[in-house]
């Protein structure tokens, strides 16, 4: 074969061509997803959660948005009706599960030392030492993170993601992997609208409209008055559809528009 | 960031072909990152760098080939390129869309040396 100007490569020799230090190299072509792996574990994950019929809930915001508090909240509402079980991501501390077990609800606290998002992998361990049975509803807490936790499966079957009314109404234009991640938006602390007069709701649906998937966006107020009514109505509907799917079956989508 | 996490799913990737083609190291590296897949490439190349460090990819090169943001209307039908945080139809306004490129987050191929040349195969 000439070395130096490739006269004899045809497409069929190609990839064995010689590079110019003389060693040979093979060209392959791989067209494989990087998160690959991460993806194999997720849909673990989720083929345990369909076996014992749990709905599973990623919920994601950026730090200080009000995750525990809605879920300390939902559990007032809801726990005695549904079985509910909790993960929670954080680089340090135990807090956030202290708070969720100090309600009577089984929780697991992860804490990931420096990573800034929670992966199927973690997810897996953690499952080791919570069983299913009986459980309807897990919420995984992700870590606070508008960027990361975004781009890792973790098995869920719904992606919710919060919006603090104490942060910009452009964040859904700013963070378009992480809204459009989202099946639901939750516009938390709510009841702070009456003594704030930087955050626009329409704005803020404007931008979380603008990335194309038409995710539904309600509001909640966790703490003092509690208002949640939207919320629990949408979990409720998605527990139904959860059980109303044959076990094994992949996730169905349930009818979520919600002003 | 997660860039790190993403580096080291993809040298696990590539290692695992190596090994199984037999190849000493790698050459190149052809990944396709799209600006809604979570991933800033800039990032991702500085991650390889500290990644790669001792493996058998120490040397390779990695291209990273970036693509453009099209959506598909759920509505009209129409296929347009827009920004990563407006996914409207640029034909009807629409804003059901679904995205036909530009969350790519993929290894499309490799290029390893051989320790021994095989003979040329003639077609």
């Amino acid at each position: 074969m000439c070395q130096s100007c490739g006269c004899t490569i045809t497409p069929g020799n190609a990839r064995l061509s010689l590079d110019q230090n003389g060693s040979a190299r093979t060209v392959i072509q791989v067209l494989q997803e990087l998160l690959a792996a991460n993806d194999r574990e997720a849909m673990h994950n989720r083929e345990h959660f369909d076996e014992h019929g749990v709905l599973a809930i990623n919920l994601m915001s950026s730090p200080g948005a009000g995750k525990t508090a809605l879920l300390e909240a939902t559990i007032l509402a809801l726990g005695d009706r549904y079985r509910i079980a909790v993960i929670e991501g954080d680089l340090e501390t135990e807090n956030d599960a202290a708070r969720i077990r100090a309600h009577g609800v089984p929780a697991l606290q992860i804490t990931t030392g420096t990573a800034c998002h929670l992966d199927a992998h973690l997810v897996h361990l953690a499952l080791h030492d919570l069983p299913l049975e009986g459980l309807d509803l897990l919420f995984i807490e992700n870590v606070g993170n508008l960027v990361c936790p975004a781009s890792f499966d973790l098995g869920q079957h719904r992606n919710v993601v919060l919006l603090s009314v104490t942060e910009g109404d452009d964040k859904p234009a700013k963070y378009p992997v992480m809204f459009r991640s989202a099946d639901l938006v939750v516009l938390s602390k709510a009841d702070l609208l009456q003594v704030l007069d930087d955050f626009d709701p329409a704005r803020a649906a404007d931008a979380l409209r603008a990335l194309g998937r038409d995710t539904p966006l309600i509001r909640t107020a966790a703490r003092r008055a509690p208002e949640l009514g939207l919320w629990l109505d949408w979990l409720e509907r998605e527990l139904a559809a959860r059980r109303a799917a044959p076990r094994g079956q992949p996730r169905v989508n349930a009818a979520t528009a919600v002003a | 960031m997660h860039e790190l996490s993403v580096c080291q799913a993809l040298l696990t990737q590539v290692t695992e072909i190596a090994i199984d083609r037999g190849a000493s190291t790698v050459a190149r590296i052809n990944v396709e990152v799209g600006p809604l897949s979570g991933v800033e490439p800039a990032l991702l190349a500085s991650a390889f760098e500290v990644v790669r460090a001792g493996s058998c990819a120490a040397k390779a090169t990695l291209s990273i080939t970036t693509t453009a943001v099209t959506i598909s209307c759920l509505s009209c039908g129409a296929e347009s390129q827009t920004l990563p945080n407006r996914l409207l139809c640029a034909v009807c306004g629409g804003y059901r869309t679904s995205i036909v490129c530009g969350d790519e987050l993929r290894l499309r191929g490799i290029e390893l040396h051989v320790p021994d040349p095989r003979p040329a195969v003639t077609t």
